[in-house]
Parts: C-alpha cells; sequence; structure tokens
C-alpha cells in the first residue's frame, strides 16, 4: 500500500515538473535589480529599464524581463537571492548599490550558473562577470574639469558640490582634481550636497554668503546644479559665474541647447546605460550572439551643438 | 477656554535660574557666538534671512509635531506627506493651466489641494491611531512608506517640475517679502504665534499635557483622549500642508528625495527645545529654536573650510547631544 502511494507520488511529482522544465527551456528570464528611484538618477535608470523591458518582451516573446529594485544593499542582496531560487533566472543584469558588499550576493548567482551582466558600479572581483557596461566616473571627472580649464583660461575661484560619500564621488572628485592640479583654478571651498535639488540650493546660498567671487561651480550632477541654479538667482549674481552639472538631465540639456549663460555644457553620465546592458545581454541569450567583454560609455561633453542628440523629453529624468 | 497657570511654570522651583526653560535658547545664543567666530558673514543680513527662510519648513512642521508628541504620540510620516503634498499640488497646478489659465485662481486651487490633503493625512493617521488602537510609531511608520511610494508613482521615479508660467507668479511666495523679511519666515512665526496660543492658553493645549503624561489619568478626569489625540494629528498634517505651499514656490519641484528625512529633523527640533519625546510637557518657542539650531549648525559648517567634510554628521550629533544635555542635567541635579 505505502509502495504504491509512493510510487504514485513520484509518478505526480514526476508529471509536475516536467512541463515546468520545458517551460523553463522555452521562456528565457532575465532578472534586473536596480536600486529603487530614490533620486533623480536612479529615477531615469528605472524608467529606462522600463522601457527596455517592453522593448525587448515585444522583439523576443520567449523572454521575460523581471525588474526588482532596492532600498540598500542588504535588501538588494535578499532580491538577488529571490531572483535566482523564487524566479529562476537564467542570467542577471545587475546596477550593484555598493561595489564591495555585493560582490558576494553576486558571485553567488554565477556559481549557480547565471549569465552576469553588471552595470556602472565594477565589484571588486572583475572575473566573476560575463559582461561589463558602465559608466565612466573617473573620466566624468576628467571630462569636466577640463572644461572648466579651458572655459576659464586656466584661472580663477570654483566651489565644488560633492554628492553622497561613496566610491562613485571619490573617483569624479579625484579624478577632478588631478586634471586641474598644476593651474591657478583654487577651489575655494567644498560640500556634500547629496545629488539632492535641496541640498545643492541650500549649500550654494552658504558659499555664496561666504565667497564675494565664485567664477564657477562645479555641481558634478544635475539634480545638485539645478538647487545652485536657484540659490545663484535668488542672490543675483548670474553674471558672476557657469554651472556645470552632469548625468544629462532632460532640463540641463535643454538649457545647454538653449544656450542659457549660466549652464554652458553638461557632462553625460547617462542612466539609459541600463537599457543598453539589458539589450546586449537579451541579445546574446536569445540569439546567442558574441559579446564584448565589457563596454564602456563615455563620458561626453555636452555642448550646444550636440545637445540635441541627448535630449529625452519624455523621460522623467 | 479658561485662562490658566502654565503648568510648568507650578513646577518651576522658587529658587535659581531654570535651565529647562532657558537652556534651548541659551544653546542658541551659544551657537551664534560659535558661527561669528567661524565666519563674520554669519551675522550678515542676507546670511540671517537665508538661515530663517530654510528653517521656516521644518519649524512649521515641528510646531506641529510639538503638539503630537506632548500627548504622547508621534508622527514619521510627515517628511513623506510634505513629498507627497508638493507632488499632488504640482500636478494639480500644472493640469489646470490648460483650463484656467496660468494666474492666480490655479495658486489658489493648488493650495486648498495641499491643505486637505494636509487635512485628510492627519485624519488618517489620528484615526488609525485612536480607533484603530495602534501604536502612533506604527501607524505613521505604515503611512511614511505609502505617501513616499505614492509620490515616487505619479512622478515616474524622476522629479514633477512645476509649469513655469505659474512658477514665476509663484515664486515670490519663497523668495519675496515685506520690509525685508521673507513670506516663509512671516508664515513659520505666525504658525508659532498661533501654536503658542493653542499650547499654553487653551484647554486642548493642556489636554495634550495631560495625555501625554498620563493617559489613563487624563481618560478618568473625562477628557476626550481620543478627540484630542486625533486633533493632535490633524493640526500636524494641517502644519505639512502649510510648509508645502511654501516650499514648492522654492524649486518649482517634487520628486521621491523631497522631504527626506524632514520627520528626524521635526522630531530633533521638538526635543532640543525642550518637549519630552515621551510625552506630558511641551514648549512650543522651545521648538522654534530648536528648528534654528539645526540649521544654523548646517549653515555654520557650511561656512567653514576648517572640518573635514566627513566629519559634519559629527560636528552635528555633537552639538545636538550637548545642547539636550544642558537642560537634562540640571533636571537630575535639581
Amino acid at each position: 500500500m505505502t509502495f504504491r502511494f509512493g510510487l504514485a507520488a513520484a509518478l505526480a511529482a514526476g508529471l509536475m515538473v516536467a512541463p515546468v522544465a520545458g517551460w523553463a527551456q522555452q521562456k528565457i528570464k532575465m532578472g534586473v535589480s536596480i536600486p529603487a528611484a530614490t533620486h533623480g538618477w536612479a529615477g531615469g535608470l528605472n524608467w529606462h529599464a522600463q522601457q527596455a523591458e517592453k522593448r525587448l518582451e515585444k522583439q523576443y516573446p520567449n523572454l521575460d524581463v523581471v525588474i526588482v529594485t532596492a532600498r540598500d544593499v542588504g535588501r538588494q542582496a535578499n532580491d538577488l537571492e529571490d531572483l535566482v531560487s523564487v524566479q529562476r533566472i537564467d542570467a542577471l543584469v545587475i546596477l550593484p548599490f555598493e561595489s564591495a558588499p555585493m560582490t558576494d550576493p553576486v558571485r553567488a548567482v554565477k556559481q549557480a550558473g547565471k549569465f552576469v551582466t553588471v552595470v556602472d558600479r565594477g565589484l571588486t572581483d572583475p572575473s566573476i562577470q560575463d559582461l561589463y557596461v558602465a559608466g565612466n566616473n573617473p573620466q566624468m571627472g576628467e571630462v569636466s574639469a577640463r572644461f572648466m580649464k579651458e572655459k576659464m583660461g586656466g584661472k580663477g575661484d570654483i566651489v565644488v558640490l560633492r554628492g553622497i560619500p561613496t566610491v562613485i564621488d571619490n573617483q569624479r572628485v579625484d579624478a577632478f582634481m588631478k586634471e586641474i592640479e598644476g593651474t591657478q583654478i583654487k577651489v575655494l571651498g567644498m560640500q556634500y550636497a547629496n545629488w539632492n535639488r535641496d541640498d545643492g540650493f541650500k549649500v550654494m546660498q552658504d558659499f555664496l554668503s561666504r565667497f564675494p567671487k565664485i567664477d564657477a561651480v562645479w555641481a558634478q550632477d544635475d539634480d545638485i546644479a539645478l538647487g545652485v541654479i536657484e540659490a545663484v538667482k535668488q542672490a543675483g549674481r548670474e553674471k558672476e559665474m557657469f554651472i556645470l552639472g552632469g548625468a544629462g538631465m532632460k532640463d540641463m540639456i535643454k538649457r545647454v541647447m538653449d544656450k542659457d549663460v549660466l549652464v554652458p555644457a553638461d557632462v553625460l553620465y547617462p542612466p539609459a546605460m541600463i537599457a543598453e546592458a539589458m539589450e546586449i545581454t537579451a541579445k546574446h541569450l536569445v540569439e546567442k550572439a558574441p559579446i564584448q567583454k565589457e563596454y564602456i560609455i563615455e563620458a561626453t561633453l555636452v555642448t550646444p551643438e550636440n545637445a540635441a542628440k541627448y535630449y529625452y523629453p519624455d523621460s522623467p529624468f | 477656554m479658561t485662562p490658566s497657570v502654565m503648568p510648568e511654570a507650578a513646577r518651576k522651583p522658587s529658587s535659581g535660574f531654570d535651565l529647562k526653560l532657558y537652556g534651548p535658547f541659551l544653546a542658541l545664543a551659544a551657537l551664534i557666538v560659535l558661527g561669528t567666530i567661524v565666519n563674520p558673514v554669519f551675522l550678515s543680513p542676507g546670511n540671517i534671512g537665508n538661515v530663517l527662510t530654510r528653517t521656516a519648513f521644518i519649524g512649521i512642521i515641528a510646531v506641529g509635531a510639538t503638539f503630537v508628541i506632548t500627548a504622547g504620540g508621534i508622527d514619521l510620516s510627515v517628511g513623506s506627506l510634505a513629498a507627497f503634498a508638493s507632488g499632488v499640488m504640482i500636478v494639480v497646478m500644472n493640469a489646470l493651466v490648460g483650463s484656467m489659465g496660468a494666474g492666480l485662481p490655479v495658486i489658489l486651487v493648488g493650495v486648498l489641494v495641499a491643505l486637505g490633503l494636509g487635512l485628510a493625512a492627519g485624519l488618517v493617521n489620528g484615526l488609525l491611531v485612536t480607533k484603530g488602537r495602534m501604536e502612533a510609531f506604527i501607524v505613521t511608520l505604515g503611512t511614511m512608506g505609502i505617501f513616499r511610494s505614492l509620490v515616487t508613482y505619479i512622478a515616474d521615479g524622476g522629479t514633477l517640475s512645476l509649469n513655469s508660467e505659474i512658477r514665476t507668479i509663484y515664486r515670490p511666495v519663497y523668495y519675496g517679502g515685506v520690509f525685508g523679511i521673507s513670506y516663509p519666515i512671516l508664515a513659520f512665526a505666525v504658525v508659532a504665534l498661533i501654536g503658542a496660543l493653542i499650547m499654553y492658553r487653551t484647554r486642548f493645549g493642556r489636554y495634550c499635557a495631560a495625555i501625554g503624561s498620563s493617559e489613563d489619568v487624563a481618560r478618568y478626569s473625562a477628557i476626550n483622549v481620543d478627540r484630542v489625540k486625533l486633533l493632535a494629528f490633524v493640526l500636524q498634517g494641517v502644519c505639512v500642508a502649510i510648509a508645502v505651499v511654501i516650499y514648492v514656490p522654492r524649486l518649482g519641484s517634487a520628486s521621491a528625495t523631497t522631504g527626506l528625512l524632514w520627520e528626524l529633523e521635526a522630531i530633533a527640533a521638538v526635543i532640543i527645545g525642550g518637549t519630552m519625546l515621551k510625552g506630558g510637557y511641551g514648549r512650543i518657542w522651545g521648538t522654534v529654536v530648536g528648528a534654528v539650531m539645526l540649521t544654523l549648525i548646517d549653515n555654520i559648517l557650511n561656512l567653514t573650510g576648517a572640518v573635514s567634510v566627513y566629519l559634519n554628521g559629527t560636528i552635528q550629533g555633537v552639538i545636538i547631544i550637548v545642547a539636550v544635555l544642558l537642560q537634562r542635567g540640571t533636571v537630575a541635579r535639581r
């Protein structure tokens, strides 16, 4: 009796497993893990990821894209476990919150036999990833510094508004400082503005009270830059300085396009890179297309001449 | 509404200087001296104007929080509510430009929407706490997450920006003023004055303190505990809405980061001001001073290059702890 029951159960289990396995072979699942939309750039990231999901699922009917967003490193690590064990993904596209703490969780995904694409922030062990798509943070600082150097004729007083204390922020600022080394550009003050408009506004108000003469502001980020612009306008000192942001927010690109003297340029660090990473990964998964191991997206300088090319009026960012 | 002796006045010792009452003001004075030493620009009218105008949002919210905390509650949802109300206000005004044209009526509708939303949110929090018999901490932790994600949702994860024509008309509400005093400072002063009147001169104010010090005793004294608590939350919601009305014209935008951690800043301002976190004792003017102090600390740090920016948090923390220690230390010695 027990034997027969066991056999039946085994048969039933087999019957249930078989179609599931077959299904999984037909449908390819790609998990995408990104930070939640807690600031402007991440908002753009989420929007581009969702656009890419729609586009890719239409283009490849047998592809299923699952996007998960996390508010911090711990939750992102949990997300990865769920993607592997519950969602049974075949490939992972991840933009890690922080490089070092996410390295081991991503390694675990790789060891489970999944294809791994890392976006933007490199892991501390690059051998884990199958594909790396990234913006170039040091280059972003460098391009910004080079532009300011040229625009200012190699001398003048500037203030710097930093982001959130992270590796990304350090890489940008270090590269920037290295590039202006040896010039007569003097950094009067440097403060964190947390990639946030309100903080950009406040910090800039104080810089304006503190320094009677400022020739330029490196805001590093377009959200901060928008706060800075308001503070400068309030103080009525628009004629005195120019502001360089970064990222490629539509409002800022528009200003560059319209030749706003306050905002002569912008440096790209496009959140659209997530879409690019998803597309390359999907193409490889479905069509088995050969891939390069690394795609580095240049930190392009946006000027009135080329701004129209980088203007996405529909994006929320 | 019988005028009565302030409860703390009755408890005041006959001899000596009451540091619990004046502590926050002394700490503020010390901070002002520190600021002046750090950079003489600190005392320039421009800087003082900036600082006070900036304080207005947190200050107005903190006045409301003083009532909730005095009544033994807490409201963690204020920052998210500010973001949500700002977002809805912007969306509504943008949508109305087409039919009503850019003008004062649109802004008035926007203001009413914000006030209505603040009131409704306060009601929801208050009803869940009183009728739902839940801890205020959990209720408002829940609504905090809800409001924050709602604004992220309506903003599509990005930033909501106010129509530029409306913005031009609305802008003076933050940047303008009378006799050199900006409107946000005036609004803050009016809210604080009304708050002080309610706290010290009405039955409602005394009931808040009574409930905060012992809910059971208050109930046995025939105080309608639920109604008082509900009203405190509604007051808080309205205060948030007033803050939103003067916040939106500043940058003309709202996003998922708007009002982030404002709840903690408001609570900190209340406690630095001498109000007890466990309730039963509330100081409106102390709260005003607490809010100004919090902004001043940031301001002073921005005005000096002497401290590594990595240590900003340390300085903030030390000043807050010392300011409160000054008051509590004296209480223990008494």
